[in-house]
């Protein structure tokens, strides 16, 4: 006769997880949202229900610097998603080739800016592309390009791509690595019956690897969804927390901090600062959902 | 027996310990200044420490950019130092009025200062002063006297005259005829809009009728230095849309510009670095004889946090702080930072003498942005940011941006509505 012992141990082992977990990411996440519920009158904190998610969406001057940051928030999601993971694909497909020499270097020196801080790459980029003192100029000048050339980090409409393009060439590592992670676990087998079956080369990649890439390409959208929608650092490295020129490059992040912390002669305001960041928070929920439930249910799966 | 004798030795112990620390009272002081740090570290600390044994003072400053975010958080968590640097009017009004920093009403100090200097660290109606005035700094132009002699050229007096310079600069091409950039964006605003500004607005008569709300931003007065910014974009050098405020500074002292719209904090900095003869010149006026003004700017002040462990000790500083003999090593350790003392001071310096002689011509005024007319949402010193950049790329006419920011401010602020 038996009686079932209380299974202490788990508890004990979940401890130190939950605990170090619900302080500083729980615990922070909904007391921003509770924040975000509250105003600051005459000193004292006073509940104010929705009243500011009602300012940020309706008061002309809050819900026009919303929609430009979202608006803005999307093309640079669009950016990466055209450019970034493509070029992450087709870069892992070269790798992966078994007769390309060098490949562990290739792969290392695109994959080492992933690693540097968005500071050293922000401020590099700057440099590089600098009117004054920068390579760019200098090099389209030596092929005779120099009409290309223009101050692209201060022109409205060139500079969010630019910074989009300049965070792709940081993280381009991410997706390749990924994709040549999935690459390789592609049995040798299922390959040769298919070069059995007549198909080679390049039409192999379509017709056999990328359908067993897919799942992999698909957790990638998700993971660049929701980097991108939590960007700051970068446009904060290089242009500052007002994301000139004219809040051509400000993003939800940027807003969030400016109204959160001040700027300036702007005094912080946390609540609607936390407005905002809840309204993040339910953006990046709300795509996470769609690709949870309606893309990744649906998916494929091959058993190799 | 043996109890008592310890218990005797960790008492004795507990007291000198408590008597060493009221002998040694350490002070720290939170700045946005990182730029002064080693002329706090070897001449201000040194002279007051010397003569006041007995209080250590550290100064710690922090990223101008982010001085303000930093402080208030340090002030909520109750961790910030015992003295506070004060940026002017609203910023620091509001820590006074949360209670975060002290009234200093009842010190001698303050009657040093007129009151013109101490209305930047003043509740509206005047009525308690929360920090001490520490400098001010002046608005114009300062120009290599190398290259305006190589070109032959005057300095100008009239806004005729100015763009005369400028273009023959721009018709010689060996140098850059204006090193500024709008990528930061501030110095459009700053070195731009309000340093040309009050020879448009008429200084102190503008800036208060436009907060009384008898002048309007729509006015002539307030748009006609957006369409003066504009022509500078000509003479600002190539790809000036993604240059920055260090880039703009390093174009100058290599010498490669011939003049730089500035502050005169700038001063220490170009003597440092620049190896040509500088001079400087005040924003030029719209016909020669006319009345100038320039922006002589209160920007640094000292106050004491409400919360500190060592009041006596602060306000012995704070005193120190507001007597002449800080204001001379002050105004001479930094040329270009104007002590605000009643007193005139002697600078060494000729750069900031000449800069702070035009005290003596001209009628002085603050930036126009900075007195209650930036405390709502949307903030109009940060629109004046981009309006001032808009002007100078020619995105926007004067009259949109003026009817833009009128807009703006009208939507908070009652006496403009």
């Amino acid at each position: 006769m038996q009686r079932a012992r209380t299974r202490w141990h788990i508890a004990v082992f979940l401890a130190p997880a939950v605990l170090v977990y619900t302080a500083i990411m729980i615990f922070p996440l909904f007391n921003t949202l509770r924040l975000a519920l509250y105003s600051k009158v005459d000193q004292e904190r006073i509940y104010v229900g929705l009243d500011n998610f009602r300012t940020l969406f309706f008061d002309p001057f809050w819900s026009e610097q919303f929609w430009n940051a979202l608006g803005n928030n999307f093309w640079f999601f669009i950016v990466h998603m055209l450019v970034q993971n493509p070029i992450g694909v087709a870069l892992a497909a070269i790798l992966s080739h078994p007769r390309l020499r060098f490949a562990a270097l290739y792969r290392s020196a695109i994959f080492i800016p992933t690693i540097l801080s968005f500071v050293i790459v922000g401020f590099a980029w700057k440099l590089i592309l600098s009117p004054i003192w920068g390579i760019a100029p200098s090099m389209l000048d030596f092929v005779g390009l120099k009409s290309l050339f223009s101050p692209w980090l201060g022109k409205e409409e060139y500079a969010l791509t630019t910074l989009a393009l300049i965070s792709v060439w940081q993280f381009v590592g991410i997706p390749m690595m990924l994709i040549y992670a999935a690459l390789l676990s592609i049995p040798e087998e299922i390959i040769e019956a298919g070069e059995v079956d007549g198909i080679t080369g390049i039409s192999a990649f379509w017709k056999i690897k990328l359908p067993l890439i897919l799942p992999s390409i698909g957790i990638i959208s998700i993971l660049t969804f929701v980097g991108n929608f939590n960007a700051f650092d970068l446009i904060y490295a290089a242009q500052g927390a007002l994301a000139g020129p004219d809040f051509s490059t400000d993003i939800l992040g940027t807003f969030m901090y400016r109204t959160f912390f001040g700027f300036q002669l702007q005094l912080g305001d946390p609540h609607m600062g936390s407005a905002i960041a809840s309204g993040m928070f339910a953006i990046i929920l709300l795509g996470v959902c769609i690709y949870l439930f309606g893309i990744q249910t649906r998916m494929r799966r091959y058993q190799m | 027996m043996t109890r008592n004798t310890i218990k005797l030795a960790l008492l004795s112990t507990a007291l000198t310990a408590t008597g060493a620390m009221a002998q040694d009272v350490t002070l720290t002081i939170e700045s946005w200044r990182n730029d002064d740090l080693v002329l706090w570290q070897d001449k201000i600390i040194p002279a007051f420490e010397a003569e006041h044994p007995g209080i250590k003072v550290n100064f710690t400053p922090s990223a101008p950019a982010e001085y303000n975010a930093v402080l208030n958080s340090k002030l909520d968590a109750g961790s910030a130092g015992d003295i506070i640097t004060c940026r002017p009017f609203d910023a620091s009004l509001a820590l006074f009025e949360a209670g975060h920093l002290a009234d200093l009403d009842d010190m001698d100090a303050m009657s040093n200062f007129s009151d013109v200097a101490k209305s930047a660290w003043q509740t509206d109606d005047g009525a308690a002063t929360f920090c001490v005035p520490m400098a001010s700094v002046i608005h114009g132009f300062i120009y290599n006297k190398d290259a305006f002699a190589e070109l032959g050229v005057d300095v100008p007096n009239t806004e005729d005259e100015f763009f005369a310079v400028l273009e023959a600069f721009k018709e010689d091409g060996t140098y850059i005829p204006m090193a500024m950039g709008t990528n930061d964006q501030w110095e459009a605003a700053t070195m731009g809009y309000n340093n040309i500004g009050p020879n448009y607005w008429k200084g102190e008569e503008g800036r208060r009728a436009l907060i009384a709300g008898e002048q309007k931003l729509t006015d002539a007065a307030w748009t006609a230095p957006y369409a003066t910014l504009a022509k500078w974009g000509d003479y600002l050098g190539d790809g000036y849309e993604a240059q920055t405020y260090p880039d703009s500074q390093n174009l100058f002292t290599l010498g490669r510009a011939a003049i730089y719209p500035a502050g005169s904090w700038e001063i220490s900095g170009f003597n440092a670095q620049a190896d040509f003869e500088m001079g400087a010149f005040k924003p030029p006026v719209q016909n020669a004889g006319d009345t100038c003004y320039i922006s002589d700017h209160t920007d640094i002040g000292i106050g004491m946090n409400a919360a500190t462990d060592n009041p006596e000790a602060a306000k012995t500083f704070l005193a120190w702080v507001g007597s002449p003999e800080f204001a001379v090593i002050f105004g001479n350790a930094l040329p270009g930072f104007f002590p605000l003392s009643k007193e005139p001071v002697e600078l060494s310096d000729p750069l900031a003498k000449e800069i702070v002689g035009w005290r003596g011509e001209c009628e002085s005024t603050i930036r126009s942005t900075y007195q209650i007319l930036s405390r709502g949402t949307p903030n109009l010193e940060n629109e004046t940011w981009g309006a001032s950049v808009a002007a100078i790329k020619g995105t926007s006419s004067p009259e949109e941006l003026g009817a833009e920011l009128q807009t703006g401010l009208a939507s908070w602020y009652e006496p403009q509505q």
